[in-house]
């Protein structure tokens, strides 16, 4: 026995109705409103943080994904450091125990088999000491044969540069300083080196040819890929606005072909460094000093640092290299920018003070300040 | 009745049987047009599910051989960038680009592969689009239409003019123009904007972006409100115009109830035509200024007393730590 009246089990046989296409629209409905409950009960999966660098209302923060902030740079575990030995009066020196000692000849032994070691750690930790003395007797360490002991000994001379001379740059906000593993984080050639790729487009010339393609250098934009070698290697000038409503233009102000360029080369910047453009700028005005940050006084001396590292220490070594180790497409040698040491972060290995164990890396003078090692 | 009857959406009336061919009238129309019709019910969703027949006229194919011919050149040219790959040209086909000449040629003719190619493709499409512009006009004359719509695309032509022609020959170099590729016309953007002291400043840019979001804003009104009285007949705008019925006064009762002010059935297409015409046309003035009459907007902004100043200081440094935004600061 049916309650249901004869006339609706009719109705329904007369005008058979397909309910599939309202089916699938309540489940992609509900389906969605569990999710937004979801979302708005257990909280946003993504959370991020921001760091404010400017006035409220010019919307200057850096975000980051939470998750990155806590996972950190792992280089950071991996960093081999290590007390040094205060020198008693009357040690022996590296210089006068072992032959063919240029550069670290004032340590004493201690100090010298100290810093040798943690050199392999840095730069070298499955070759050893063979990577740059050869597979030879101790006695023969002296030996000049491999260019990786020559290019290390200038690497060295470069490292105690920067801590000397740049301590502007690198020590901008807290002592951290750099060692060979600022750069190399265990790796023989460190990653972010760059070489001189453009023109990246043979069929086009000028402006056309170095551009518009996806490269490693390009960050992936279509943006001029000849930004590095302009800019630190040819010093160009880093500068594209006028400084007046209304001015009048003359040949070879910048255009909007200098401003690509720039513009790659901020880019470069922001993602060497983990950050975006109101880091250092107000993006209302870029040019405009009066509306920038202390980062963008740090950034520009470390442009400087990167001009003076490439034309005195790394362009030189282009002869001590084997072709290996030279670019893919000019043969040049290895350069360094921000990413070399930075590598996607704010303050290299963040913030971490690396020196602070290694006063034998942080002069030029060979006179080391052990002082905050003595009883 | 379903809920759903009125809220549709596709288009739920399909009209398919014999196609219709059109009218001729004295101008012979009908000569130029092609002969034939198709039906589609895909298309019948959209809009009209008669497909043709067209009318193409002289201008029409001048108009598509110069286009084909502009769109072949960029192309090609993307083609030989890549070595004549088909893969890496659809790789990179969003990167690729043919550029104008550099700076260094000014308003001469520079090599082939140094914008040559630019120059040559670019004066195909400078007659494509005026051709097709033409052809729009010769059709309304045909039709004894008004030329709103000629005049509407010759808005969007404007500024198209003032991006390829008009500012470069100002500026005294086909350099400025902008490249065509997908990414490299975006980096020219915001390149201009950046090198010009912020676009923002710029008031035409300004007035550009009012009558955009206008357009868009106008065209939702609009549209809803048709929609939203099509079970009255509604969307039998020209019926509506002429003898209003209850659609059109149940539309236009519920804006003047709503904001007191009404368009009326007529008026709402010049708001919306003048909305989307301004568009371009203050949008062309102000790239027309950029580089010409103002080098950095942003200082012209501040000449005029319209920049708000702000008094808190920059840097990271005056709100927190670098160690507070990594979470890891030490209690002390």
């Amino acid at each position: 026995m049916s309650i249901r009246p004869k006339w609706f089990d009719q109705w329904n046989k007369d005008n058979p109705t397909s309910v599939r296409g309202l089916a699938i629209l309540i489940a992609v409905m509900g389906s969605a409103v569990i999710l937004a409950v979801v979302i708005i009960g257990l909280g946003n999966p993504v959370q991020t943080s921001s760091m404010q660098t400017g006035p409220r209302g010019t919307a200057m923060y850096v975000p980051e994904f939470d998750a990155s902030l806590r996972r950190g740079d792992p280089t950071v575990a991996d960093f081999y450091t290590d007390e040094p030995f205060v020198p008693e009066r009357g040690e022996e020196l590296a210089g006068d125990i072992y032959r063919n000692v240029q550069v670290l000849g004032g340590l004493t032994d201690a100090n010298f088999n100290r810093l040798m070691n943690a050199m392999t750690q840095w730069v070298a930790p499955e070759q050893g000491c063979a990577y740059c003395h050869g597979d030879v007797a101790l006695e023969e360490y002296g030996e000049d044969n491999l260019y990786t002991k020559v290019v290390a000994r200038r690497m060295i001379e470069m490292t105690q540069s920067i801590n000397e001379n740049w301590d502007v740059h690198v020590n901008a906000n807290a002592q951290v300083g750099v060692t060979c593993y600022t750069c190399h984080r265990g790796q023989n050639v460190p990653n972010n080196i760059w070489f001189r790729i453009s023109p990246v487009n043979s069929a086009m010339a000028g402006w056309s040819a170095n551009q518009n393609r996806v490269t490693m250098t390009s960050n992936f934009t279509s943006l001029p890929s000849d930004y590095l070698e302009t800019y630190l290697l040819d010093f160009e000038r880093i500068a594209v606005h006028d400084l007046a409503p209304r001015v009048e233009n003359l040949p070879g102000d910048p255009l909007i072909q200098q401003t690509e360029r720039t513009y790659a080369f901020m880019n470069y910047i922001s993602n060497s460094l983990g950050v975006n453009c109101t880091f250092c700028h107000n993006s209302r005005a870029f040019y405009d000093g009066a509306q920038v940050t202390p980062q963008w006084a740090t950034a520009s001396l470390g442009i400087q640092m990167v001009q003076e590292l490439n034309a005195d220490y790394l362009v030189p070594l282009a002869d001590v290299y084997p072709p290996e180790r030279l670019g893919p497409v000019y043969g040049d040698p290895p350069l360094a920018a921000c990413r070399t040491c930075h590598q996607g972060y704010q303050r290299p290995m963040e913030g971490l003070n690396v020196i602070h164990n290694w006063p034998e890396l942080a002069t030029t003078s060979g006179d080391y300040d052990y002082s905050a090692f003595e009883q | 009745m379903a809920y759903f009857e009125y809220q549709n959406i596709f288009t739920q009336v399909q009209v398919q049987g014999p196609p219709e061919m059109g009218m001729d009238n004295e101008n012979r129309m009908a000569r130029e047009r092609t002969k034939g019709a198709s039906f589609s019910t895909l298309l019948g969703w959209f809009g009209n599910a008669q497909l043709g027949p067209i009318y193409l006229g002289w201008a029409g194919v001048v108009s598509l051989a110069t286009g084909t011919l502009w769109l072949n050149i960029v192309g090609l040219n993307m083609l030989a960038q890549v070595d004549w790959s088909i893969p890496e040209f659809i790789r990179q086909l969003f990167w690729l680009a043919l550029e104008p000449p550099g700076p260094e040629y000014g308003l001469r003719i520079p090599p082939l592969n140094d914008g040559g190619w630019y120059i040559i493709s670019s004066f195909f499409l400078l007659v494509s689009v005026m051709t097709w512009w033409l052809r729009v006009y010769l059709l309304a004359v045909e039709h004894k239409m008004g030329k709103h719509i000629a005049w509407a695309f010759l808005s969007a032509i404007w500024l198209f003019l003032v991006l390829g022609l008009f500012r470069p020959i100002f500026m005294g170099s086909w350099s400025e123009a902008v490249p065509y590729g997908i990414f490299p016309h975006l980096d020219w953007t915001t390149a201009f904007s950046i090198r010009y002291g912020n676009l923002y400043y710029n008031p035409f840019h300004a007035l550009s972006i009012v009558f955009l979001y206008g357009s868009v804003l106008l065209f939702a009104m609009h549209g809803a409100t048709i929609l939203a009285v099509s079970r009255f007949g509604g969307d039998r705008e020209l019926e509506q115009i002429y003898d209003r019925g209850t659609a059109s006064e149940r539309a236009a009762l519920f804006w003047r109830w709503t904001m007191g002010f009404n368009a009326t059935m007529e008026g709402i297409h010049r708001w919306a035509w003048w909305f989307a015409v301004l568009t371009p046309i203050t949008g062309g003035i102000g790239i027309l200024l950029t580089g010409t009459v103002v080098d950095n907007w942003f200082l012209w902004a501040v000449e005029h007393n319209f920049a708000p100043e702000y008094l808190e200081p920059y840097g990271y440094e005056a709100y927190g730590t670098y160690e507070g935004f990594l979470g890891r600061e030490t209690g002390q």
